[in-house]
């Protein structure tokens, strides 16, 4: 017998997509049931107290969770998100439900043995509900109270073998791609970057010192799997710079209709016979390329490497072996001036151990943005209020044609002093002496 | 329920404190097939819906059954996960960026039993646990945000909107008949945590009113000039008003802030600086539709998902318009865009103009940016437009 009605809810139990409310009623029944032969440190009840105040919020449209509440492990100053219901007599269960974010390992490969601990661990101490995984990339443990925290960190700490992630005014667990996992389009290898970088910087990452969050994000190719360019204030993009490798005669099994196009990604409809000309090189955003003698020519000086041939013929194209990444700075959301895409500051760079190149950029932006960022203030606006040239100084980074989708259309420059010859100071005696008043 | 400790000390916290070890090194959890061969792969091929088979150099081959997932999921579920992956996959098993689930095998006859056991695993509602799809050109899983489940801002749920688009355009995660892929996202407020403003369509959490003033505790609960500071409108100013003491029935003026209603965009950022400015309305809040947005560099730009639908309220429990509005866009996309083209590529070849009438969507004032700079941008310079 639930402990709520929640006939709104239910109505979400119909329809083929995996169903959440389902899922939290057959959390809450193992729960009852102590499938597990657990004494559980938090309200058994939870998961029942949770569907309580989700049908109450679909009832009136409502949210019914209280803003924010400071707690957090001793020590850290992100990764776990105080909660409380603004219901606690009617839903005691829920009345603390704190989360915590967990540093998933890079790329959220797993072995069972280790989610399974964290699954004894979570049916123990919380509520045994979680994000597999949040939009930042940590495995999020979803609902727990605060005398629980610590014990949650000890144990993740001294028997999983693993820590928190981020969140406040700190650097935001990095997250990357699959990269060279399980991916031929890998220009370096995201997930040692994101795992040397996270270990880099675990001071940015658990106390908060930055005016504002800071994500890192790692895309090992320009197709973009984890949106590095739209939501990361560094973007880390992987590229080449000599020429796309070739397999000819791929390149006529394609054309043959041998091979399906785009690794079979458009076999369930048929879009007629496989049209390279068509398909191919009159969709090169650059019209580098062209067939001559029956074989596929690039121009590769012009490509600007997007990708696109090498994803409808994978099979016949391959990255450039010359590789590294391009770093773009100031992604964000909206809030609160507008949405950004990241914008080029550095085109290519390698990314070779110790990655010490890649660092310095890093911390000569921090240093920069800790200096000048006003409070909630994201790099990207940062930027866009300081301007992009700023960015270009305190990183010592030379400007190229390669920085700007076109240079400027007013002439309002703001030339330094130093930069005009005599400086500023003039003398108005002598200006006189050649221009009567 | 007595009360375990785990070995912690909260009279010596720094006593045995291990802190800052970070994550475990992704190395102790790839499937032997993926370690052999990092960095050696040649080529990939998506052999039906949801499975895909990668090539390395060494003649190696490993099949990905991908699996839609809810995000949320209780560790019961989580243990199915598991048991599936010890079952058939010596135990490893991976989630993308868009909250699938993928398991890999290391031969292709091991793929049809792992495919029919995920198959049959339903919930007792009906719906499946692990359907099997998100891959090409198709519609992948809907990231989404916290929404009424856990968070203090959200205008609207994730979980249950992200679940009625997806009952609706399950056909279209179990195929690949869209002219490119076709990415979904939700946020369920303003803040978007994660990138639904660069999404080919982007199901967004809005509020319509202004913040109400709780005078009686403002004062108290927040710091007034960081409250004011953080209006990117100036809206809102430091006031003092008369209230009646809620203990003695007499009145007292209180320090507390004055708000411009007709300068808010209703962004929320006041209330997580100031607790006493709570927005959160049945009837102001409600959902906002954006469309044509990518991250890809392929072919085009990335770009920003524009705003299509300006509001449609909560219709809990299953968002009928909602789940309406995204299916017309998806199948005029379906029916209009060339191969390879994504929603936003689409909408600028044929012209806005001409992507309202193929949606059905009607343009209201709602539509036309009137956002400080970013807006001048977005209005038309030119007399090539389409009637």
């Amino acid at each position: 017998m639930p402990k709520h009605e929640t006939p709104l809810l239910d109505q979400l139990e119909s329809g083929p997509w995996p169903s959440f409310v389902s899922d939290l009623k057959r959390q809450s029944e193992a729960r009852h049931a102590k499938k597990n032969e657990i004494e559980y440190q938090i309200p058994e009840d939870v998961v029942d107290d949770l569907l309580g105040v989700l049908e109450l919020s679909y009832k009136e449209g409502e949210v019914h969770w209280k803003h924010g509440g400071i707690v957090g492990v001793f020590g850290y100053g992100g990764g776990v998100i105080g909660r409380y219901c603004d219901q606690p007599e009617q839903f005691p269960g829920v009345a603390h439900f704190h989360t915590m974010r967990v540093n998933q390992p890079a790329a959220k490969y797993y072995k069972t043995d280790f989610l399974r601990s964290l699954c004894d661990l979570w049916d123990f101490r919380g509520s045994g509900l979680t994000n597999m995984h949040g939009s930042t990339g940590d495995i999020v443990f979803l609902g727990t109270r605060t005398e629980q925290l610590e014990e949650i960190f000890f144990e993740l700490t001294h028997n999983l073998n693993t820590d928190l992630g981020g969140s406040g005014s700190n650097l935001r667990t990095p997250e990357c791609c699959l990269g060279e996992s399980r991916c031929e389009w890998a220009c370096y290898d995201s997930q040692e970057l994101c795992y040397q970088l996270t270990m880099e910087y675990q001071d940015e990452l658990h106390r908060p010192a930055f005016p504002y969050k800071f994500k890192f994000k790692f895309d090992a190719c320009p197709n973009g799997c984890v949106a590095s360019i739209a939501r990361s204030d560094l973007s880390f993009i992987g590229t080449w710079r000599d020429e796309i490798r070739i397999d000819q005669e791929a390149v006529a099994a394609y054309s043959g209709g041998e091979i399906a196009p785009n690794g079979g990604a458009h076999a369930g409809k048929d879009w007629g016979k496989f049209d390279l000309q068509k398909e191919v090189i009159d969709l090169c955003p650059t019209e580098c390329m062209w067939m001559e003698d029956g074989k596929l020519k690039i121009n590769d000086k012009e490509c600007t490497r997007c990708m696109h041939c090498i994803n409808v013929m994978p099979r016949a194209l391959r990255i450039g072996n010359d590789r590294g990444l391009s770093i773009l700075v100031g992604a964000k959301a909206p809030i609160l001036d507008g949405a950004q895409m990241g914008s080029l500051l550095v085109p290519f760079i390698k990314a070779e151990e110790p990655y010490d190149e890649i660092k310095e950029v890093i911390e000569n932006i921090w240093d920069w943005w800790m200096e000048e960022g006003k409070n909630r203030e994201r790099i990207g606006e940062t930027m866009k209020r300081m301007g992009f040239q700023r960015l270009l100084e305190v990183t010592g980074i030379k400007p190229m044609p390669q920085h700007v989708q076109e240079p400027r259309t007013n002439p309002y420059i703001f030339w330094k002093e130093e930069e005009v010859p005599g400086g500023w100071d003039r003398d108005i005696a002598d200006y006189r002496s050649r221009h009567q008043k | 329920m007595a009360f375990i400790s785990s070995g912690y000390n909260p009279d010596k916290p720094m006593e045995n404190r291990i802190s800052d070890i970070g994550p475990r090194h992704y190395s102790e959890f790839l499937p032997p097939v993926i370690k052999n061969n990092k960095g050696k792969w040649l080529w990939h091929e998506i052999l039906e819906p949801g499975v895909l088979m990668h090539k390395a150099e060494s003649g190696d081959e490993v099949y990905t059954v991908r699996v839609g997932s809810p995000r949320l999921i209780g560790t019961e579920t989580l243990r199915e996960a598991l048991e599936i992956a010890d079952k058939h996959c010596d135990g490893y098993l991976r989630f993308t960026t868009r909250n699938n689930i993928e398991y890999m095998v290391d031969s292709k006859d091991k793929v049809a039993a792992l495919k029919e056991d995920l198959a049959s695993r339903k919930h007792e509602g009906g719906s499946f646990k692990f359907p099997v799809g998100g891959t090409g050109a198709g519609v992948t899983n809907i990231v989404h945000t916290q929404g009424w489940i856990h968070c203090h801002t959200p205008a609207s749920d994730a979980s249950g909107t992200v679940k009625v688009v997806l009952d609706d355009l399950f056909e279209e995660f179990q195929q690949m008949r869209l002219p490119a892929q076709l990415r979904i996202s939700m946020a369920c407020c303003l803040n978007m945590c994660g990138a639904v403003h660069c999404s080919d369509i982007a199901i967004l959490g809005y509020h319509r009113k202004p913040p109400i003033i709780d005078h009686e505790n403002l004062e108290n609960l927040c710091e007034i000039p960081l409250a004011v500071a953080s209006c990117p409108t100036a809206a809102i100013r430091p006031s003092k008003t008369t209230i009646k003491d809620p203990k003695t029935g007499e009145d007292k003026t209180v320090k507390t802030v004055a708000i411009k209603n007709e300068r808010c965009m209703f962004c929320g950022n006041c209330y997580t600086m100031c607790p006493a400015l709570p927005l959160t309305d049945g009837e102001g809040d409600g959902l906002v539709i954006m469309a044509g947005g990518k991250v890809s560099n392929r072919i085009s730009n990335p770009k920003f998902s524009k705003v299509v639908v300006a509001f449609i309220p909560n219709e809990t429990p299953r968002w009928p318009t909602l789940a309406k509005v995204v299916r017309q866009i998806v199948d005029a996309y379906a029916k209009g865009a060339r191969k390879y083209e994504r929603v936003g590529d689409w909408a600028e070849r044929i012209g806005w103009e001409r992507f309202f009438e193929a949606c059905d969507l009607e343009f209201t004032h709602h539509l036309i940016d009137d956002f400080r700079d970013p807006a001048y941008y977005t209005w038309r310079q030119t007399t090539n437009f389409k009637f």
